[in-house]
């Protein structure tokens, strides 16, 4: 599986950990995403905000090839996502490959999508014992501890339906850890969440930033975008309207549509 | 949790109970005479028969009708087995986005589901008439040497099953969320991973009930093959009454076996369901045994009552 990594020799401390050139996605007719273009540093929180339906959310997906871009390039770690260039043909990865390289970006969803049949620990064990073939001991200290650091050390036993929102979105988390991740994607964590369950997400995610993950973040919480991130983009239809620090976009936004969006939700 | 509010003081006095007259149901009364008027008849009727219900329970343990009992049984678990299996590879097929694997599991269930088991029994019986010798390379033999009532009876019913366990399956894994798949696959997981590990323990709790639904059928359809000479507990039960007389008695005999089997299975069938209701309800409630053991525990009142798991 690592032979996938070496090939292409990992980038540098100055190359950017995802890079997107004139990202398309269409769902048959519709035209989602329309020509993308934008980079990510390593430790760097960039954070993805627009009105829904702007394609940020299937953006987000198509960086861990959930879906399949339908023209330009987009690379993780300075390795092509979801095909293998050779010469001026390109390959589509096998399903194994596909796999490999999913496994080093950990994903956090709007819904959490715990799997209900397990518990928490077991939740968080799954991955690494199963994909990395990771003895169960190992796996079972690593869930402990990162049950532990998002502070769920006491509910390791309980079922996801035994948990609120936000303690199953911090399980969530911790899941997507437990794969040792060098990119963090999050997907609105905190839409599906009471309004009193989001200072706790907000909380394990600005500790991760402080470790220096490397996240990308779509979100509509304007506070943790401007306390936390270090590039914000404003998507509408498909395209990126704006981009820049969080606090000169979320202050002093220069585009019409940015304006009015921020208007409504500010 | 913090307590903002100041709590209520509890009222000295307790509020004064209503006591109003209920209403009447005659109706009630009246469809409650009919009924244990109409089911008084049937049992004047049938204790009026001519039954001779003494020879019932000496048929009940006769050892050709105990061979039968269990050949019913081991017939059904085998069939259902097969069925279970080949249901399992037919769901997958039909879901898959290769085409010819889905036409081919949609054309098998096709046939298997729309002609009767019957006839599909039959057919196997008389297999060795279209193919009087089975040649495999490794393995030649005679057809009719092959094909044994327990073999015939095992296809018939289990390939027949099959088609309708791979409905059952089907249902249940398209009852899983999608958000599972792709959480799994976002960890790195491969589709047969994700298929095993999540997917299926959860579709589980779709498919068990309708499935336990089909072992009992089973217990019951497997009398066809009765048809085909296997000597399940019709057969056994038809034997003895040609010389013993007691036809109707013998009948009756057997489905004392039917209802026998088909409740010791409804009860597995609970403990099952139970297994892979994991992690859906929040505190399952006791099993009845669980339940007996607590209140046994209650008489000696030594230790704390147990809490389900």
């Amino acid at each position: 599986m690592t032979r996938l990594s070496k090939d292409i020799p990992t980038s540098g401390s100055g190359a950017p950990m995802v890079k997107a050139e004139g990202v398309h996605k269409s769902f048959g007719l519709a035209h989602i995403l329309k020509g993308i273009d934008l980079e990510v540093n390593p430790r760097e929180v960039f954070c993805l905000i627009g009105p829904s339906g702007s394609g940020k959310s299937t953006f987000l997906r198509c960086i861990n090839h959930l879906e399949q871009i339908s023209a330009g390039r987009l690379y993780v770690d300075g390795q092509l996502v979801g095909y293998r260039q050779s010469g001026d043909k390109l390959y589509e990865l096998k399903e194994k490959e596909v796999a490999a390289q999913r496994r080093d970006i950990g994903m956090v969803f709007q819904r959490f999508n715990l799997f209900p049949h397990m518990t928490a620990l077991e939740n968080v064990m799954e991955a690494p014992v199963q994909v990395k073939r990771e003895s169960k001991a190992v796996a079972r200290e690593r869930a402990q501890r990162l049950l532990d650091r998002v502070g769920l050390g006491d509910k390791t036993r309980q079922y996801p339906s035994q948990l609120s929102g936000g303690q199953q979105q911090r399980v969530a988390i911790a899941r997507a850890l437990a794969m040792e991740p060098k990119l963090m994607l999050f997907d609105e964590p905190t839409s599906a969440l009471d309004p009193e369950l989001v200072g706790e997400v907000l909380d394990v995610m600005r500790d991760l930033a402080e470790d220096g993950m490397t996240m990308i973040v779509v979100t509509h919480e304007m506070g943790f975008a401007r306390e936390v991130g270090d590039s914000l983009v404003f998507m509408d239809d498909g395209v990126v309207v704006e981009a820049g620090h969080p606090r000169d976009v979320l202050t002093n936004p220069q585009h019409e549509r940015t304006k009015s969006f921020l208007s409504k939700v500010l | 949790m913090t307590d903002t509010v100041d709590k209520i003081p509890a009222p000295s006095v307790p509020p004064e109970q209503i006591k109003a007259i209920p209403v009447r149901h005659y109706g009630r009364w009246v469809s409650g005479v009919v009924v244990i008027g109409i089911v008084a008849l049937i049992g004047i009727a049938f204790s009026n028969a001519n039954i001779n219900y003494s020879v019932i329970p000496d048929y009940l343990f006769d050892p050709g009708i105990v061979s039968g009992a269990w050949t019913t049984l081991y017939i059904s678990v085998l069939a259902m087995v097969l069925g279970v299996a080949l249901g399992v590879i037919l769901a997958v097929m039909r879901l898959s986005s290769n085409p010819v694997t889905s036409t081919v599991s949609w054309f098998y269930i096709w046939f298997f589901r729309g002609t009767p088991v019957l006839v599909q029994l039959l057919l196997w019986y008389n297999i060795s008439l279209v193919f009087p010798i089975l040649n495999l390379g490794f393995y030649k033999n005679e057809m009719n040497q092959v094909m044994t009532p327990i073999l015939t009876a095992l296809l018939g019913l289990g390939l027949n099953e099959a088609a309708y366990m791979s409905e059952i399956v089907r249902a249940g894994i398209q009852s899983v969320d999608e958000g599972q798949t792709e959480a799994s696959h976002a960890l790195g997981m491969t589709q047969g991973q994700t298929l095993r590990r999540v997917i299926l323990p959860q579709a589980m709790r779709v498919i068990i009930p309708p499935t336990g639904n089909e072992f009992i059928n089973m217990l019951k359809t497997s009398s066809l093959a009765y048809a085909v000479q296997l000597p399940e507990l019709i057969k056994k039960a038809t034997d003895i009454s040609s010389t013993s007389l007691a036809v109707v008695e013998m009948y009756f005999v057997a489905c004392i076996w039917y209802l026998f089997l088909t409740t010791i299975f409804s009860i597995v069938q609970y403990y099952i369901e139970r297994r892979y209701a994991r992690g859906s309800t929040r505190n399952l409630p006791p099993t009845p045994f669980q339940r007996l053991k607590k209140n046994l525990r209650m008489f000696g009142s030594f230790r704390r009552p147990e809490v389900a798991r």
